[in-house]
């Protein structure tokens, strides 16, 4: 393994970025990690893009990632996952939900959106990304502020942390009353993507 | 494995100040330093704290419990540090009884600041010791240090974080220890000549405060935060300091680096003794030259670079640039291309709004409506100034748009003037400029926008919600009644979500200029008071819509384009997005939009 893998996490205020991102960096750190995590808060409950970094490895250094250096990239919105593309690394792989937010300037005709995304989408991201339907699973579950931990359950797979790595984290983090219904968003998320191949 | 957590910057000074049994806290809120106050709120009144109205009061509270013996902290955004200079520039003279720290939390990149100012210039103005964590451990190490130090020299010791140090996490071993560690109280003893700064008292402070220098150069050049990592054979040096040395050393692996934690006063020996070691010595750090001028002044020479470091927030990628200046060889890797391919069309921007059916939307919509000019000021409403809405014309610092608007009208602005301020930049320093129009005989219309939260640094209270930080109740401060008490007559309480309401008021009392008017616009923020949460939509009738446009110009992102109609679109709403509030319907002509109901209690 690389000495740090560095994972960015983007999407849209609200959807439960940093909550993921929290609940990796434990499980690195579980795992026996050194990890440092790094988000710009501020304006991200006002609908703006928000991006959380998480780097591990045997020693972490910087808490930003270089650009263009990231492994593994997880786009909760398909927006941004096309606007953050160039942030992974060459030889990076990406997760992209399939959810679309769509932006204010687009909603409101100030700006185009963008035509063909999903075509743009797949050009960009061809035989890197896999998919996730975070929502689908979250409906299926009956509860939709789950789908982040699907996302996260989906992420597990592609790194080298123990899945009780994460189990233990999210038991950790969430308050009892919710907790058994994240793990098993988080399992429905694993489970989902060792189906599709990356 | 210890007792190691993950904790940001912030987490971890709340929980150093918990170690080290500080025992009076008090802050403004302020992005990057709010967590810190939240934080320490957690333990559950362990730590007497508070949400002061600003940032020189949080001084003051910590000032007066150093005083009296006891551990005391202040924390607060860079900016604050400008509001809070006052009692720092004596109290630093007078020197601590009880160890008292300050945090100063700087927004290299100004991710949600005004300005960028560097406040280690300021810390060195008010003589004061400057630590400078790079991560977690070390926030939460430095600040157990700086009340010993505080108390062992009688300085004021700041923390200088940034967002990065403040907003990342990393790995704290808190201690197999970690409990309050009851530092207990040095005690007031009444000492006239001591803590009474007048000036035949402050001539001898200040020969003290100079002798406390020399104390502080000798903990400086002992600290254990300042540490140098030899490479063997580098000729390179670089000394840096903050989250720039975590940088350096991930960039600059092969060089000999001097990291500086205890950077004012600078250690002078350890950094001539480090200089000796190597051939070139480059300073690397984020933002002004203060530790670079401070080396120099030492007269120790540096190496000077093109690459320019001194603006925005520092990242691995900018030391790269520096390292193939410097190095000349080729090892740092090309830069990667940050464009998209060519097949990737422009992509819509996603920048923050003003929340769907926020309170204080409205009120921006009809100051646009009457051709208003607004002076402005800081918090969720100065996105007011984002079109379509545009109206707010300044915005300076906390607390300007009441003076600045009164400059205007002495200066003969004609026309539509109002101030617009929020609930809590009113108490914090909204007060006393109303008190300055009304004693100078102004006549401009200052509108308060009541959302009883601070809301943009993440919902804290302040003395109009009625709740301390603790969340104790206490005595809810009334807008309408300061504004009587200081003088103002024209005096008016308005619904956010009464849109004819609002227009009539705000008309009426912006066109009275003889005298000075307040009118209190009250709306609870949406997301404080969760009145998203179990709302019936607003919804347009599609047949009923005209496609005219009005509603969009509110600038609400529940309210998207429907069916096209010629060159037009009519007005759809998202029910997702939607709380009801019923004010889109209050500015439709047609009647195409049914109100919803919004959930909660909007007042
Ligand atoms: C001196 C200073 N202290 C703190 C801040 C950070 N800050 C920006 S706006 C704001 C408060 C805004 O609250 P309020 O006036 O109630 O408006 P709202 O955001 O609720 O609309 C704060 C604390 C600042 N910019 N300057």
């Amino acid at each position: 393994m690389k000495d740090t893998v560095n994972v960015t996490l983007v999407g849209v205020g609200g959807q439960g970025i940093l909550l993921t991102s929290e609940i990796l960096g434990r499980a690195a750190a579980l795992a026996g990690f050194d990890v440092k995590k790094s988000e710009v808060h501020g304006m991200s409950q006002r609908g703006g893009s928000v991006t959380s970094q998480v780097r591990f490895g045997r020693h972490v250094y910087s808490p930003v990632i270089p650009f263009g250096e990231t492994d593994v990239l997880v786009a909760f919105e398909k927006l941004e996952a096309v606007r953050c593309f160039a942030l992974l690394s060459p030889g990076g792989k990406a997760l992209v939900d399939v959810r679309e937010i769509v932006p204010v300037t687009v909603s409101s005709g100030q700006q185009v959106p963008v035509a063909d995304q999903d075509g743009v989408l797949a050009r960009l991201y061809e035989g890197r990304a896999v998919y996730t339907d975070s929502c689908a699973v979250a409906r299926k579950l009956g509860n939709m502020r789950t789908s982040n931990m699907v996302i996260a359950g989906a992420l597990s797979m592609m790194l080298d942390i123990p899945g009780e790595c994460w189990v233990d984290a999210i038991k950790a983090r969430l308050p009892e009353k919710i907790r058994d219904i994240n793990i098993r968003a988080f399992e429905e998320g694993s489970a989902g993507l060792s189906e599709t191949s990356v | 494995m210890g007792n190691v957590k993950l904790l940001s910057g912030n987490e971890a000074i709340a929980a150093g100040a918990y170690r080290a049994g500080c025992a009076v806290a008090a802050a403004y809120p302020g992005t990057p330093s709010t967590e810190i106050l939240e934080n320490i709120a957690k333990f559950g009144g362990r730590i007497d704290c508070e949400w002061s109205v600003n940032e020189k009061v949080a001084m003051e509270v910590a000032v007066g419990a150093s005083i009296a013996g006891v551990r005391s902290l202040a924390a607060m955004k860079h900016v604050g540090l400008n509001v809070a200079m006052d009692p720092l520039m004596t109290y630093t003279y007078i020197g601590t009884n009880g160890g008292l720290v300050v945090v100063s939390a700087d927004d290299p990149g100004m991710h949600s600041s005004q300005n960028e100012q560097d406040n280690r210039v300021l810390v060195k103005f008010a003589r004061a010791v400057q630590l400078e964590p790079s991560d977690s451990q070390e926030a939460y190490d430095m600040t157990r240090a700086a009340f010993d130090i505080s108390e062992r020299t009688g300085a004021i010791v700041f923390l200088r974080m940034t967002t990065r140090t403040s907003h990342s996490s990393s790995l704290v071993d808190l201690g197999e220890d970690y409990e309050y560690g009851d530092a207990g109280s040095r005690g007031y003893v009444k000492d006239i000549t001591r803590y009474v700064s007048v000036p035949a008292n402050a001539r001898a402070m200040r020969f003290r405060a100079e002798e406390r220098s020399k104390a502080l150069l000798a903990e400086s050049e002992a600290s254990e935060f300042n540490r140098e990592f030899i490479a063997e054979g580098s000729e390179i040096g670089i000394v840096t300091s903050a989250v720039a040395y975590e940088y350096a050393a991930e960039v600059f692996p092969d060089c000999s680096i001097l990291k500086l934690g205890f950077t004012n006063p600078l250690p002078e020996k350890r950094v001539r003794k480090f200089a000796s070691r190597v051939k070139r010595l480059y300073v690397v750090e984020e933002l002004d030259h203060v530790l670079r001028d401070a080396i120099e002044c030492a007269g120790v020479k540096t190496d000077r670079f093109k690459t320019e470091l001194s603006m925005m927030e520092l990242n691995p990628d900018r030391l790269r640039e520096l390292r193939r200046e410097i190095m000349g060889d080729g090892s740092a890797a090309p830069a990667p291309k940050r464009s998209l391919p060519d097949f990737v069309p422009q992509l819509p921007t996603r920048p923050p709004v003003l929340c769907a059916g926020c309170s204080h939307r409205g009120v921006f919509y009809i100051l646009s409506k009457l051709g208003a000019t607004v002076s402005g000021d800081i918090g969720c409403y100065t996105l007011g100034c984002v079109p379509p809405l545009s109206a707010m014309d300044t915005t300076i610092c906390m607390g300007a748009s009441i003076g600045a608007a009164f400059g205007m009208a002495k200066a003969g602005f004609r026309g539509r003037l109002a101030a617009v301020i929020g609930d809590s930049t009113f108490f914090h320093s909204g007060m006393t400029g109303l008190l300055d129009v009304v004693y100078n005989k102004g006549g401009i219309t200052v509108v308060v926008l009541d959302n009883r939260i601070t809301g943009m640094t993440g919902h804290q209270d302040n003395p109009g919600s009625g709740r301390t930080l603790l969340g104790e109740p206490t005595v809810k401060t009334s807008i309408a009644e300061v504004a009587r008490a200081l003088g103002v007559r024209r005096v008016r309480e308005v619904s956010a979500y009464d849109i004819p309401a609002l227009e009539t008021a705000l008309k009426e009392e912006l066109d009275v200029t003889d005298e000075p008017s307040v009118v209190v616009v009250f709306g609870s923020c949406v997301l404080a008071s969760k009145r998203n949460v179990g709302a019936i939509p607003d919804s347009v009738d599609s047949a009923a819509c005209k496609a005219c446009g009005a509603c969009f110009k509110l600038g609400c992102p529940a309210i998207v384009r429907g069916e096209k109609v010629g060159e037009r679109f009519k007005a759809s709403i998202d029910p997702a997005a939607c709380i009801g509030c019923g004010v889109c319907s209050q500015v439709c002509r047609f009647g195409a939009i049914r109100s919803g109901k919004t959930a909660g209690n909007l007042a």
